[in-house]
């Protein structure tokens, strides 16, 4: 059984490649998605995966201030989407 | 066995776990064929997965010496407005009609974005002014 | 008299105690004077904004809320695996999407958002839209062999623990 200290960078390395990986992957659907309803999600996703990323550098990091971050990312990132989405439904986002 | 070993543990636990659902979420993204299926993966199991990541970031600070419990917030935020950002979505795709026409509804005429505005007399008709 | 006092002050009594909770979990420590000043912000915040709130909030079950919100929680954790489950193994061709119709029998908008936030979240089912009266839910289902077994399974576990909690 590896040392705690030991299994704790290499599950710090498995999240930060696996999330990496995983943005990669929306970029793909980005530009693949034939409807534009396929192509607000991928940038929807690809938010939430660089919000888990500036998480898992805080704890790589040990500093506190990501916090402000990640939440200003999330506020930031569901707006968006749904200003896109009142876009196509109505022409027409604040009425 | 002592208290900051279990937490270490736990800690790298959550972030394995955590991972694996936004990894597994993007893949359904990618794999399924149909608009609404690929709506289904990554707006719920990526939303377990960042809850996860969470909760390591959170046993983590326990772990090391400064208990704080502000990662809750983005929590419930993302819980609450992950459904949202899904149904928006969907509404996006049943507007441009590229699923399948869903089932008329039982007592009423047809659904709300399906609806087409009728002419309440000032929305000009196409060849007026030729 | 205390009665109408306290409802003069507090107008929300719920979203005072939301916002002194979430104003201690922002600044990240639980002591005293924080969570006075919270009270202080719960009672302002409502009392500086309230020409933009609608009028009384219709009452609710808070004891029969919190126990469904332990059981929305633990439908999360399970299904959520399914998914991941049906995700990696089940190939394209044998998926079963599906269009299901729910009539509903609750009337309020807030408990519609509250089912149909809960059908979003619960894997395998997405609440797509409401009709234009609003009298059914459209769902879209991910993998399901039998339409009506998901259908009448949404109606019992979460509408009718809905209606208990709005009656």
């Amino acid at each position: 059984m590896m040392s705690a200290a030991d299994l704790m960078s290499a599950a710090l390395g498995v999240a930060f490649l696996s999330l990496a990986v995983a943005q990669l992957m929306c970029m793909i659907r980005l530009v693949l998605g034939p409807n534009t309803g396929d192509r607000i999600l991928a940038l929807d996703t690809m938010v939430i995966n660089a919000l888990g990323l500036v998480i898992v550098l805080g704890i790589h990091q040990g500093v506190r201030i990501y916090f402000e971050v990640s939440l200003l990312i999330a506020m930031l990132g569901f707006v968006s989407t749904v200003a896109l989405a009142r876009f196509i439904l109505r022409g027409d986002i604040i009425e | 066995m002592s208290l900051e070993i279990i937490g270490t543990y736990a800690t790298a636990l959550f972030l394995l776990i955590g991972s694996g659902f936004a990894l597994v979420g993007v893949l359904g993204l990618l794999k399924f064929n149909d608009s609404m299926t690929r709506l289904h993966a990554p707006t719920k199991v990526g939303t377990v997965g960042i809850g996860a990541l969470l909760l390591a970031s959170m046993t983590y600070s326990y772990v090391s010496g400064a208990p704080s419990m502000h990662e809750l917030l983005i929590m419930a935020f993302l819980f609450v407005t992950a459904p949202i950002s899904a149904n928006f979505i969907a509404k996006v795709n049943l507007h441009q009609r590229a699923c399948d026409t869903p089932p008329a509804p039982p007592r009423d005429d047809t659904w709300s974005t399906l609806k087409s505005p009728e002419a309440e007399g000032d929305i000009p008709s196409g060849n007026e002014g030729s | 008299m205390l009665g109408r006092a306290l409802r003069w002050l507090m107008p929300h009594p719920f979203l005072t105690l939301l916002l002194a909770v979430v104003w201690l979990l922002l600044q990240n420590e639980i002591s005293a004077g924080m969570a006075v000043f919270g009270v202080i912000l719960g009672v302002l915040i409502p009392w500086g904004t309230a020409a933009w709130w609608p009028d009384t909030p219709h009452r609710f079950r808070l004891f029969k809320m919190i126990r469904y919100s332990l059981l929305v929680m633990w439908d999360i954790m399970v299904a959520n695996v399914q998914v991941a489950w049906i995700v990696l193994t089940v190939p394209n061709a044998k998926l079963k999407p599906a269009w299901i119709v729910i009539p509903l029998d609750l009337l309020e908008p807030e408990a519609i958002t509250l089912l149909a936030g809960t059908i979003t979240l619960t894997p395998g089912t997405v609440s797509a839209d409401l009709s234009d009266e609003g009298h059914s839910l459209l769902v879209h289902v991910l993998h399901t062999e039998d339409p009506d077994a998901v259908r009448d399974d949404i109606k019992s576990r979460y509408e009718a623990r809905l209606k208990e909690i709005f009656s």
